[in-house]
């Protein structure tokens, strides 16, 4: 190396340290994720062989017989954060929407940071709440509500216990809301004021200024937001044990007790002794590694098409 | 660490020759267990109170059952805790021996307005039906039979069970197993089973808080939960035809009871044993260890640990609500280690 020593190759050199030492950090994301998937894969091997695709539709989960099957847990897992999803975006949009453009300065300082402060509690405090007063709660008035009003669809039959698949639904919306919203929130804020002043000045509505430019604008990141909070309430375990009732159960009943993949691994991992029964709670966790990334491509493609049909500017 | 200790013992074993190993052995050794939960909290108090005394320590990691089976296989602890015993077969095959080390009570659990702890009377085949969903009213024939005189609510029944694999489970679905021709046929016995109605709680502490809240529940947790959380249980029926009401003797009663002498490897299900103060859901929490010990100076720390335990601990473990182990068994204990554990082809116990 002719240059060593010379302040300009010097200069080099420590860039292209720099360069490999940045591209080995970000390797080992590639690595950890490969390495995953390759294990979970080995580690699943018995029962994909023993079972093949019938786990994934078979509902009978017997660990005395030996025989085991996805669908409830995937049927709640994707349930449960429907509902969450249903209930928090919604909420957070027009949560983001009130800080950004209609309230004043002081109020907004104080939601926001109490939005910032929920996003901080532990799952398992969610989960306690939920056990302990959300679900007496439910059970008494919320559930007892919605099956006199709503009792003729079959999603609102049953006897109102408080833990299940709705109540699960419930908590994870509030444990979602405030990291959509909080990004929402920072979306919004970068809507540049020019467009949204020009809108106005045309003699629109704030409702019109949001529909057509504020979320226009910023779709991408809402989108964004949106799957951001997708992608906790797919994975989330604590919280979702204690009120999802732990039933290996797929029921058309919003009110009966269901469970997810996490909480199937949560609650069945440390005693699981035999090797197709620990095969198959690996499975499990591979079709949630596979499903979430799954999300994470549909998210990607979707936003894609989105940002070409509507414009955006984010 | 563990490792470092061992050579360090090793290499002075070998200085100090034969004579100084076990004093050694006594201050300083580390004692490496891991398994079941459920006899979790008498082990790390008798492993505090054993390391004030001797300056053994004993580390004690409450994985799991099923945990304590596969760690004690890997030969990565000194000794696993299982709540499920193994086989004879089971123990052969992997050159380990077991004894009971500690009992307890399973008992059930009901949240229904008006009632008083240890009022409902309950047995075996009722129990059954409620947790197969046959019984599904407070107010059903079948219980108000049973109990005469007790106003019992027009309430469905929700059935709560251990979402994760226990041994409270396996106690409770061997007694039901061993007593209910039905639950035999459609459920089974096991650590988990596929329950036919209910909610799952997961933990002792999760379905106590779940029966608690909610209202016309019943569930079954350890004795302790239940007494801590001054929770309403119900009296059981036992073999002899008796109702009994959970407490230590009634527990004591059952394991006094059992017939351990006739049972290979300490293989002995405490449910449903005779005796008119047995309580029907008892259950033992194993200890598994291998019969040939790498280490003779660790192997005996291990078992004076052990052996204390029998001798002192069951103040302690009776303060915590559970049941020490009787004197017949400890001597049939004392007889299995002197016979089968050995280091280097000599006897670790004599």
């Amino acid at each position: 190396m002719p240059e060593t020593g010379k302040p300009a190759g010097k200069q080099r050199n420590a860039d292209r340290v720099f360069q490999w030492m940045t591209a080995l950090c970000a390797g080992i994301v590639l690595l950890l994720m490969a390495g995953f998937f390759v294990r979970l894969l080995l580690s699943s091997r018995l029962s994909l062989a023993h079972f093949g695709w019938r786990f994934l539709i078979s509902n009978e989960w017997n660990p005395y017989r030996g025989e085991f099957g996805a669908l409830s847990s995937l049927y709640g897992t994707l349930v449960s954060t429907a509902i969450a999803m249903i209930i928090a975006v919604p909420l957070s949009l027009a949560i983001a929407l009130f800080l950004v453009e209609m309230a004043g300065p002081r109020v907004r300082r104080i939601v926001g940071s109490a939005i910032e402060l929920l996003a901080a509690i532990p799952s398992i405090i969610f989960g306690m709440w939920g056990l302990f007063i959300f679900a007496p709660f439910a059970a008494k008035y919320l559930q007892p509500a919605l099956g006199k009003s709503l009792g003729f669809l079959p999603l609102f039959k049953g006897p109102p216990m408080g833990v299940g698949i709705l109540t699960a639904g419930f908590i994870l919306a509030l444990m979602i809301l405030p990291f959509i919203s909080a990004v929402m929130r920072d979306v919004f804020q970068m809507v540049p004021a020019v467009v949204k002043e020009s809108a106005y000045g045309m003699g629109a509505t704030t409702w019109e200024v949001t529909r057509k430019i504020t979320v226009r604008y910023g779709i991408r990141g809402l989108v964004g937001a949106c799957f951001l909070g997708l992608g906790r309430a797919v994975g989330e375990t604590m919280a979702v044990t204690f009120v999802i009732g732990n039933r290996h159960d797929v029921s058309a009943s919003l009110f009966a007790a269901g469970n997810s993949i996490a909480s199937t691994l949560a609650n069945e991992f440390t005693e699981a002794s035999e090797p197709l029964y620990l095969s198959s709670l690996v499975e499990l966790g591979l079709i949630l590694f596979i499903l979430s990334l799954a999300l994470q491509v549909m998210a990607h493609y979707w936003l894609r098409s989105l940002s070409r049909s509507m414009g955006a500017g984010l | 660490m563990r490792k470092s200790m061992r050579t360090f013992l090793g290499v002075a074993g070998v200085g100090a020759v034969l004579l100084a190993g076990s004093v050694l052995a006594q201050e300083g050794a580390t004692i490496n267990g891991a398994g079941a939960t459920f006899p979790y909290p008498v082990y790390s108090k008798w492993a505090f109170k054993y390391h004030e005394l001797t300056g053994v320590k004993m580390n004690y990691q409450a994985i799991g059952s099923g945990g304590g089976i596969a760690q004690i296989k890997a030969k990565t602890v000194d000794f696993g805790a299982s709540d499920a015993p193994l086989t004879k077969k089971e123990l052969d095959d992997a050159g380990l021996i077991q004894f009971p080390l500690i009992m307890g009570g399973v008992v059930p659990v009901i949240n229904v307005a008006g009632l008083q702890p240890g009022q409902l009377k309950l047995s075996a085949e009722l129990l059954a039906n409620i947790y197969l969903g046959k019984v599904a009213k407070w107010n059903d024939p079948a219980i108000l039979s049973l109990n005469p005189g007790l106003k019992l609510p027009d309430q469905d029944i929700t059935v709560v069970y251990r979402s994760d694999g226990s041994g409270t489970t396996w106690i409770f679905t061997s007694f039901l197993d061993k007593t209910s021709v039905p639950w035999h046929e459609k459920v089974g016995w096991d650590k988990a089973v596929k329950w036919p109605v209910g909610v799952g709680a997961k933990g002792n502490d999760g379905v106590a808080a779940t029966v608690k809240t909610m209202s016309g529940s019943i569930g079954y947790v350890e004795f302790a939960y239940a007494q801590e959380n001054k929770m309403c249980h119900t009296q059981m029926r036992n073999r002899d035809g008796k109702f009994v009401q959970p407490t230590i003797e009634t527990f004591m009663a059952a394991a006094s009871s059992a017939d351990w002498e006739q049972a290979p490897g300490f293989y002995r299900v405490l449910t449903d044993q005779t005796g008119e103060q047995s309580w029907p859901i008892t259950g033992a929490s194993f200890i598994l260890i291998y019969k040939q010990q790498a280490n003779a100076a660790s192997a005996e720390a291990m078992l004076k640990f052990f052996d204390w335990c029998y001798a002192h601990g069951g103040d302690v473990a009776k303060g915590l609500y559970y049941v020490p182990m009787p004197e017949n068994v400890i001597t049939l204990v004392h007889a299995q280690w002197a016979a089968q554990v050995t280091s280097g082809g000599k006897n670790v116990w004599k």
